[in-house]
């Protein structure tokens, strides 16, 4: 597989403290890959840099060939890198189709920006029904519930047709079904296009991930799949605060 | 009726209701001068000017957020503009402007030259302004100043070019700015039939302004001027560079005001720095605010009124009228902070809310009324008072 992400040798360091410390991270083109880690392992901070919101200390992001540090965001998004952010943030006042529309415009020259939308675009179309949201297609955007909202999120970022996707904790603070359903959605997207996705749920994790990498203290601390990643001691240490055979002495006493 | 029957007559209205409502203020603007005193329709000219300004307004500060409280710097370029023009051809050929020649002047300065050119000082009414906005759009929007920090700035604009305004007397004509003017491009202004004329070009002028905004705010690019007043940080993240999108907003608001100052001149006969200083800026909000800043029809109709209701009371007390702007400025603050035009669109929707539960079986119910349930937020999330400065 071709790499198209690659970080080398990332520092981040926020007035002192060093949020991301020498990282290497590697994403292949179509692969889908999560990313964990506890609070403050600098999960979030990757995709900062990545997209242009935070400026690092030192290294630097190449996304197929191309140096992102430096870059301003909207040209990193052109260059075809988009995001989510854990807080959904859609534009309440517009409709839901008005939201994606603009999404997908992003590529015309402002002057036909001056032109009222008359028709829905095919690709429009299609994220609204990917996303379930058809029937409120016309509605405020404010009107849709949590779940509803990271779903038009999505389809507002599948719409661009970016090459790498980066979903900040897609699934917290969503119910069980709307958790399912955004498992398909996000099993869907990762079809055709290389997601990276930030996620604490473990059991989010076991349904739908193929590769981990764990994060922990700003650096990487190991890779590969569910299983492996589970029964790596360090990642237990770090999620438990203690090693396995602790742990189980713990239960053992428990018991 | 079938409930897609209702839905699409409602649509039909919803689609013809502005229009229409457009065209009947329009006639009623243009029939004013069979109906007003030239004294009256003078002062009308004046409001009309003003809700040029207004327009301009709504779409900066309304559509996109910016709170621009200088307005007044941009109305004043326009005016200058114009009234320098307008002194040249009554100075003659060779001749200086009479504050000139009070203030000891002996030749006409570079700068006043090319403005005897009629072409060039219509078009500098309008580029000059945009120029400005241009600039300091781009400085201060891709260093991502907004909110209180753009208000402040544009306030502190505006203070700094009275200031430099009358402190070149001789160029300026100082604190009394410019004055006696009696021809414009042919007009005598002290004839009433020239006057409804030039009436007439500034109810043109407030037209072609509307639709322009109108136009715009129903682009796809009005939209994105939304969605940046909203979540700007989000909008950068579609791919837009939020900078040139306000940069282009505000020139245009700019340009608007420039446009009105240039009309300005020749209605109302002198254009000095009190016109366009801060408070003239702020009393442009005001009105803004008043008649509804989310609505081009609220913020024309809420300088108007402004203007109208400065004139009644300042006939009676001058004094009277500062506090009274007050008290309706702070008033639609709290109670109304989307202006006239929000109370109204309330009231519309409160009826339509009674109609349809008194008649809940299938008349009234819109098309879509087989949604899904839906988290219900208030659909209508209107923008607080404290989002004034946003």
């Amino acid at each position: 597989m071709t790499e198209l992400l690659r970080v080398r040798g990332l520092n981040v360091t926020f007035s002192g403290f060093r949020a991301i410390t020498d990282l290497d991270f590697t994403v292949s083109a179509g692969e889908l890959r999560f990313l964990i880690g506890p609070n403050g392992a600098g999960k979030t901070t990757l995709i900062d840099v990545i997209t242009g919101l935070t400026k690092p200390a030192s290294g630097s992001v190449t996304f197929d060939g191309t140096e992102l540090v430096g870059r301003r965001e909207h040209r990193i998004v052109r260059l075809g890198v988009g995001r989510t952010f854990q807080t959904s943030v859609v534009f309440e006042e517009l409709s839901v189709l008005e939201n994606l529309d603009l999404a997908a415009s992003f590529r015309r020259p402002l002057g036909a920006l001056l032109r009222r939308r008359r028709d829905t675009s095919d690709e429009v179309a299609e994220a609204l029904a990917t996303t379930g949201l058809t029937a409120l297609a016309d509605r405020p955007a404010g009107v849709l519930s949590h779940g509803q909202r990271q779903w038009l999120e999505i389809g507002m970022l599948v719409v661009q047709r970016p090459s790498l996707l980066l979903l900040d904790e897609p699934v917290a603070g969503m119910s069980r079904p709307e958790r399912e359903r955004t498992g398909e959605l996000l099993q869907e997207v990762a079809r055709e296009h290389t997601v990276i996705v930030i996620e604490h749920d473990m059991e989010f994790l076991r349904r739908f991930a193929s590769t981990v990498s764990v994060l922990h203290e700003g650096r990487l601390l190991c890779e590969g799949t569910v299983a492996q990643v589970q029964a790596d001691p360090r990642v237990q240490e770090v999620y438990l605060g203690r090693t396995r055979k602790e742990s189980t002495e713990l239960i053992k006493e428990a018991g | 009726m079938t409930a897609p029957q209702v839905a699409a007559t409602g649509r039909w209205r919803g689609r013809v209701a502005g229009p229409v409502l457009f065209l009947v203020v329009a006639l009623l603007f243009l029939a004013a001068p069979n109906l007003l005193s030239p004294f009256r329709l003078d002062l009308l000219g004046k409001y009309l000017c003003f809700a040029i300004v207004a327009v301009g307004i709504a779409l900066a500060w309304g559509r996109g957020g910016m709170l621009t409280l200088g307005q007044g710097v941009f109305f004043g370029l326009g005016g200058y503009a114009m009234g320098m023009h307008l002194k040249l051809r009554e100075a003659g050929p060779g001749g200086l402007p009479d504050f000139m020649v009070w203030s000891g002047v002996e030749s006409l300065p570079a700068i006043w030259r090319p403005f005897a050119n009629p072409v060039f000082a219509l078009a500098m009414a309008v580029l000059l302004p945009v120029t400005v906005a241009v600039l300091l759009g781009l400085l201060v929007f891709r260093q991502r100043v907004r909110g209180a920090y753009f208000a402040v700035l544009s306030q502190a604009l505006a203070a700094a070019f009275v200031i430099l305004l009358v402190g070149q007397q001789g160029l300026t004509g100082g604190t009394n700015g410019l004055t006696n003017f009696q021809f414009f491009f042919g007009l005598d202004l002290y004839d009433p039939a020239d006057k409804r004329l030039l009436y007439l070009v500034v109810v043109l002028a407030l037209g072609a302004t509307f639709l322009i905004a109108w136009q715009l705010g129903h682009s796809r690019f009005g939209k994105l001027l939304v969605a940046i007043r909203d979540g700007e940080d989000r909008v950068r993240f579609l791919g837009y560079d939020p900078a040139v999108v306000k940069t282009i907003t505000f020139a245009i608001s700019a340009g608007m005001a420039g446009l009105a100052g240039a009309l300005f001149v020749p209605m109302v006969g002198l254009l000095s720095p009190a016109n366009l200083g801060i408070v003239a800026s702020l009393e442009l909000l005001v009105g803004v605010a008043i008649g509804g800043r989310y609505s081009l029809a609220g913020a024309v109709g809420g300088a108007l009124l402004v203007n109208y209701a400065k004139t009644v009371f300042s006939e009676e007390s001058a004094d009277n009228w500062i506090y009274l702007q007050g008290a309706m400025f702070i008033a639609v603050m709290i109670w109304a902070p989307r202006g006239l035009a929000g109370l109204l669109a309330d009231g519309r929707a409160l009826v339509r809310r009674r109609r349809r539960t008194r008649s809940p079986v299938t008349s009234d119910q819109p098309a879509g009324a087989a949604d899904p349930p839906v988290a219900t937020t208030p659909a209508a999330s209107a923008p607080e008072p404290s989002e004034v400065a946003r």
